[in-house]
């Protein structure tokens, strides 16, 4: 998968290619601080606020798997919502063999990656618009599928057993310490699946497919990779769902909503950037909790939003950040700095961290 | 016996499928969008049309003389501002426009009108009633569908091949920047293409709502993937292959029907499937991609 070559005149000697600026530090540090924080909620919030920041880590966690299959891979996926519905059902399984969900949902997630690599061939024929119906038509009939089975609830679902040993308190707090866990691996996974060779490859494809094809890159081996992840991160958040709601219903799981919602927190936040899907997130979990009282609303503008926003500001609210004060909080890219330079200055030495 | 006659109320029910599809493949063939709306826009025109019978009293058969018209004008409109906007910034925005479209179109349907079904001329003969030849049962409206779908099928044909604009729109599903320097403007040929697509897809519409009931998730539960199941199974880019897929779909959901009643749509999806892997060949080609 090589595709960087050499250089032919090399920059002079007090250049310096890096990765990590002075701020990653300061946002590590930050990171950590603020999990520890979101760790500590149980102790000191109510349980409303921890419930609504369990569907929020829902959302974040499937709005940055939505950015990595459609920001970095190209793969614009409509049918995401399979992998939230087999995560939650595959918990429902192993629940009713009498595992406890929480055990369940690290099995969960990664037979969702098992499941995703069957489905990829189905649909890894087809490109764009095609792609997004077939895998559409792929989670309609999964769907289907399931609800021939009436040992797991058919057409109609069933609670989830295996909880009612705990405490509601209790099952709260652990619920939301396993939705923070699910979103903190999720946001770690991506940023240290962009840094790494792969990173390279999809941050290629993203800026040219044809340019990163003709440079070697396996274009089609990258994006399977991202699929099977992807397939991983929303079976977690799927399980997640099936634990916070206690009951797995097949039309409920198997929406596509999930797939609008994830896929508007990214375009929202900013579509190919780490930091996109969490203010994504942050912007539809305000739009949901103001206007939840007026029913659909609050879905309508966000698809109108969405809309303008991949009209009028194609790299998100976050891409009008960045803009503006070149700041990083995940880098992913390769900077050059000259330490003699004025006021060493610093530039991208790739775009492989900026636009598309 | 059962058999036959599942055979071919599919092959009927498959008209209705390529009245679905026809738009669905005119807008990929011409532009190369995917309109993730072309449901819901269907379900629009099933509204209008049951708005148009029961306000100001317009026959319901000839309620299509004034939905068809305004779903074009809609389709056109659409395609001059939202969908041409995004076809210059790219093909994930056509997507993620589209995408959004279709939320708002569904929610806003459910806000306005709630989640109540509605069909469209219950009661009459020609929804219910049916007639014998043997002993195969034909209803009235599903042969009246597929007659209507082979008519507009048949007009689209002699549209493209024919007409000054067909023409047009031919030549710049060949070559955009060719009938630009001829002198012609791509955006108006695209804003009619739109217009017979959203058209056509209104007719569907309307159609639906006699042979089911329509209600704010039809357009992307049935009518979107029930239609891109069509363009696939029979092949892109061809009006008659539509059909084609519309029938192979129809014909796979009546057999399914017959082996376990709730299998209907599973095997309509399983043929889809099996399409895909059989032969992904014909689906798309890498030329058309980039």
């Amino acid at each position: 998968m090589s595709l960087v070559a050499e250089p032919a005149t090399r920059p002079a000697a007090d250049f310096r290619v890096t990765r990590s600026r002075r701020s990653v530090a300061w946002t590590g540090a930050g990171a950590l601080v603020v999990v520890v924080l979101l760790a500590l909620f149980p102790y000191i919030v109510y349980s409303g606020t921890t419930t609504i920041l369990v569907q929020a880590f829902i959302v974040l966690t499937l709005a940055s798997m939505w950015n990595l299959l459609a920001g970095y891979a190209g793969l614009v996926s409509v049918g995401q919502q399979a992998f939230v519905g087999l995560g939650a059902y595959f918990v429902l399984i192993l629940a009713l063999h009498g595992a406890s969900p929480f055990t369940a949902l690290p099995i969960a997630a990664i037979a969702c990656g098992v499941a995703a690599v069957p489905l990829w061939w189905l649909v890894s024929r087809l490109r764009s618009g095609y792609f997004a119906i077939a895998t559409w038509v792929l989670a309609a009939t999964i769907m289907l599928f399931i609800e021939r089975f009436s040992s797991i609830g058919g057409g109609t679902g069933l609670p989830l057993p295996g909880l009612s040993g705990l405490g509601p308190t209790l099952l709260a707090a652990y619920t939301y310490w396993a939705a923070l866990a699910v979103t903190v691996v999720a946001l770690l996974a991506v940023y240290l699946l962009l840094r790494s060779r792969l990173g390279l490859v999809l941050t290629a494809i993203r800026d040219d497919e044809v340019a990163a094809r003709s440079s070697g890159a396996r274009v089609g081996l990258a994006r399977m990779l991202v699929f099977v992840v992807a397939g991983i991160g929303c079976g977690a958040a799927g399980a997640i769902l099936a634990i916070s709601q206690l009951q797995v219903q097949p039309s409920a799981v198997f929406d596509v909503q999930w797939t609008a919602e994830m896929a508007f927190a990214t375009i929202i936040g900013g579509l190919g950037t780490i930091e996109g899907p969490i203010i994504g997130t942050a912007v539809y979990m305000l739009l949901q909790q103001t206007l939840a009282s007026y029913n659909a609303w609050y879905l309508i503008i966000l698809g109108l939003v969405a809309i303008v926003v991949a009209l009028f500001a194609r790299r998100g609210l976050w891409g009008l950040v960045d803009s503006r004060l070149s700041f990083r909080l995940f880098p992913v890219g390769y900077w050059l700095r000259n330490p003699v330079g004025p006021a060493g200055l610093a530039a991208p030495l790739t775009p492989a961290d900026g636009g598309n | 016996m059962a058999w036959v006659n599942a055979i071919i109320q599919g092959v009927l029910t498959g008209g209705l499928y390529a009245l679905f599809a026809c738009g669905l493949s005119l807008m990929f063939g011409v532009m190369k969008v995917v309109n993730l709306a072309h449901g819901d826009l269907a379900v629009i025109g099933g509204y209008i049309a049951v708005f148009v019978i029961t306000a100001i009293h317009v026959p319901v058969l000839w309620s299509f003389v004034i939905v068809v018209p305004v779903m074009a004008l809609i389709g056109y409109g659409l395609q001059r501002t939202l969908i041409q906007g995004a076809l210059e910034r790219g093909v994930l925005t056509t997507l993620i426009v589209t995408l959004g479209l279709s939320l708002v179109i569904e929610n806003a349907l459910l806000q306005f009108f709630t989640a109540n079904s509605r069909g469209i001329g219950a009661g009459m003969t020609l929804v219910t009633g049916s007639f014998t030849i043997g002993s195969i049962q034909l209803a009235y409206l599903l042969v009246t569908i597929f007659v209507v779908a082979v008519v507009v099928l048949l007009g689209l044909q002699y549209f493209l091949s024919r007409s000054k604009y067909g023409r047009l729109i031919r030549a710049t599903a060949d070559d955009r920047e060719a009938v630009q320097l001829a002198g012609a403007d791509y955006r108006h040929v695209f804003g009619i293409a739109a217009a017979l697509a959203i058209g056509t897809v209104a007719l569907g519409g309307i159609a639906y709502g006699m042979y089911s009931v329509l209600d704010p998730t039809a357009g992307t539960d049935t009518i979107l993937l029930f239609a891109f199941a069509a363009v696939v199974i029979g092949g892109l880019g061809s009006l008659w292959g539509t059909l084609l897929g519309g029938v192979v779909l129809g014909v796979a959901q009546q057999i399914g029907a017959q082996i376990n009643i709730s299998d209907e749509v599973l095997a309509g999806f399983i043929v889809f499937l099996a399409v895909l892997v059989l032969r992904p060949q014909g689906l798309t080609s890498r030329r058309t991609q980039s």
